[in-house]
């Protein structure tokens, strides 16, 4: 089953060992947004994000998904909330890991201060989970991709999973395109933007940790993988030295594709071989990217 | 928001799982089924985003209550704007999910 087309919900039922999530703030509770109410606008009952606990090969997992659908995955105070919560849960409850099934554009708009204050709270909770050495893997393959606060979110996680459809990025193509021009960025060229901010480029670049295929099932294959790798070496501590050489590296790349216009020149530098890129499979690419 | 709750008599439910399905987005809404301590009615709770067509949703709830036994079940209903061929799929998803029928 298609993981782009599938609903949060779904997505979570897919993932995980059958019937064992449970959810916390389930939609019952009428948790919904006040700053949306006051506007007058359509609610969800979730706010957007299903939160629990379950289990994935067997490990005991934290969850969160959020609805992409939804006023595009964005982060009000509520969703947000929720988020942190399910993090800050962690440090009591001691999960194998924290998965992250993000599908968002960033902060609620609609809910200004209130979702950015979120979205740094979720950050602040996302280091405190991995300073207690538990494992946070963002999983990225949602229509909305992950992007504003949310891609800066993905990007503190231990690991990214991603698809080719999955895009990660700060600032979203129209958002570029109508700042800077449409010599800039034309976020109507879809090939270009996801050449720009697709999985194969963010694999190709190191950003995302894992390329799968755009179905569930490979999603969850690769999610029990890597805990399965975290319970035998768990959660290297980063050193000063550590974080400088990031730093560095980070650097080198800044300067090597500063001038990049395109994906392609990416893969032009990472991969054995760079023709037909969009047209391969995640595991052709994969091996292209092990060849170099 | 256009908002309203309406009691209809049906026949009461066998299974009453709690269930949300669908999603609120453009043309489309979802639909939360609980158990209430009622028999021989459903209650149907919504709040929509377009205004002016409280008939129109009178007559499709209306439809959906004599067509499913769905007595002691409340149904909350977010819509933005979705068509009533749209709300009438979705509310009978959500029965068949609350009475067990679908996964």
């Amino acid at each position: 089953m298609s993981y782009f087309e599938a609903s949060a919900r779904t997505r979570i039922r897919g993932l995980v060992d059958a019937g064992t999530f449970e959810e916390f703030c389930p939609p019952e509770m009428r948790q919904t947004s006040p700053h949306l109410a006051r506007l007058n606008a359509p609610l969800s009952f979730d706010d957007g994000v299903a939160v629990g606990r379950a289990r994935l090969s067997g490990h005991a997992i934290l969850i969160a998904a959020q609805e992409g659908r939804f006023n595009g995955g964005s982060v009000g105070e509520v969703h947000g909330a929720k988020i942190r919560g399910l993090l800050d849960r962690a440090l009591a409850e001691r999960p194998s890991a924290v998965l992250l099934l993000i599908d968002s554009g960033g902060v609620r708009l609609h809910e200004a201060n209130a979702g950015l204050i979120a979205i740094s709270e979720i950050m602040r909770a996302l280091l405190s989970v991995q300073a207690a050495g538990i494992p946070v893997f963002a999983l990225v393959g949602g229509s909305c991709g992950a992007f504003g606060g949310m891609g800066i979110v993905t990007r503190l996680c231990n690991e990214v999973i991603m698809s080719e459809q999955g895009r990660l990025s700060l600032s979203g193509p129209e958002v570029i395109e109508t700042v800077k021009g449409v010599e800039e960025f034309d976020s109507r060229d879809r090939a270009l933007v996801w050449r720009v901010t697709g999985g194969k480029l963010r694999r190709a670049q190191g950003d995302a940790t894992r390329l799968v295929e755009d179905s569930i099932p490979a999603f969850r294959n690769a999610a029990a993988e890597l805990m399965e790798r975290y319970r035998v070496h768990s959660l290297p501590e980063k050193s000063l030295t550590d974080l400088l050489a990031d730093q560095e590296r980070l650097a080198c790349r800044n300067m090597q594709f500063s001038n990049a216009r395109d994906g392609q020149e990416v893969w032009d530098a990472t991969l054995s071989d760079s023709t037909h890129v969009p047209e391969l499979s995640s595991e052709e690419f994969n091996q292209r990217l092990l060849e170099r | 928001m256009e908002k309203f709750t309406l009691t209809l008599k049906s026949v009461p439910a066998k299974s009453r799982r709690t269930t949300l399905c669908g999603v609120v987005s453009s043309g489309n809404l979802e639909v939360l089924v609980e158990p209430i301590g009622m028999e021989d009615a459903c209650e149907i709770e919504v709040s929509t985003s377009a205004h002016g067509f409280r008939d129109i949703w009178e007559a499709v709830l209306n439809d959906f209550a004599k067509e499913h036994e769905s007595g002691g079940l409340r149904l909350s209903i977010n819509d933005a704007g979705a068509t009533p061929a749209v709300v009438s799929l979705r509310l009978s998803q959500a029965f068949e999910i609350a009475s067990g029928d679908a996964p």
